[in-house]
């Protein structure tokens, strides 16, 4: 299976997720710059942390419309997997991926810390090997929503 | 064509808990400034831009805003002032 990780300008995790698909999965990785118009071949693009565009504007807002996100949101809309990666994950929301939108954290301050979650279902391509705990760094991590349905989506 | 500057109002939508302005609110009670209710922080924009007239200058910076500059879910927008520039 082929790995397309976007470069945005400001990505930082992007090269731990070239390392991840490569040493760890044991597969193919391709880089994808955020100026290009294919994601040469790839099955699955990982939309990598960081601070794309320096957070400008909103996390995200920006980096959203790179050409290459037009390819991205097109893979998206043909059931394509996604992974969208702490700015990833940002950038995923403000181009519509997700619904809802991220705010910033309650206390303004930068959040790195060991965070416990719940994996309500292991039964997705995302979560079936999924374990219970992971490392939640975010400044503008708190998803709010339009509605109800959404959580359910999420 | 003439060159218009348009200003723009992006602030937190209300209902929307807003933890820079009440940081900014918390600050302000602490000043002795006791009558304070509410503080919401959000974004002021001076755009200058070329349009036939004053209101397709406004109807371009409502189509910006709704577009890239505010996002309809978390923040509301308002057109504060459109001025020949």
């Amino acid at each position: 299976m082929k790995f397309g990780i976007v470069k945005f300008p400001g990505s930082n995790s992007d090269e731990d997720a070239f390392l991840a698909v490569n040493d760890v999965l044991g597969q193919e990785a391709v880089w994808l710059w955020h100026k290009d118009h294919d994601l040469r071949g790839a099955d699955v693009v990982i939309l990598p942390g960081g601070f794309s565009y320096g957070d400008y504007l909103r996390a995200g807002a920006i980096a959203r419309f790179s050409p290459i996100m037009r390819e991205v949101v097109a893979h998206a809309d043909r059931g394509g997997p996604v992974i969208g990666i702490c700015n990833g994950f940002q950038i995923a929301c403000e181009g519509g991926l997700l619904p809802g939108a991220l705010l910033r954290n309650q206390s303004l301050q930068f959040v790195s810390e060991l965070c416990r979650v719940r994996v309500e279902n292991t039964d997705t391509r995302f979560t079936n090997q999924y374990t219970s705990g992971q490392l939640l760094r975010h400044c503008t991590g708190r998803k709010g929503l339009e509605d109800c349905r959404a959580i359910e989506l999420l | 064509m003439s060159r218009y500057r348009v200003a723009v109002h992006i602030v937190p939508r209300r209902g929307l808990l807003d933890p820079q302005g009440k940081a900014v609110a918390d600050a302000l009670h602490s000043l002795g400034f006791a009558g304070v209710r509410d503080v919401r922080v959000g974004r002021h924009l001076v755009i200058d831009a070329d349009a036939p007239e004053a209101q397709s200058a406004e109807r371009v910076v409502r189509d910006m805003c709704a577009k890239l500059l505010a996002n309809p879910v978390t923040e509301d927008f308002e057109i504060a002032n459109v001025e020949q520039a």
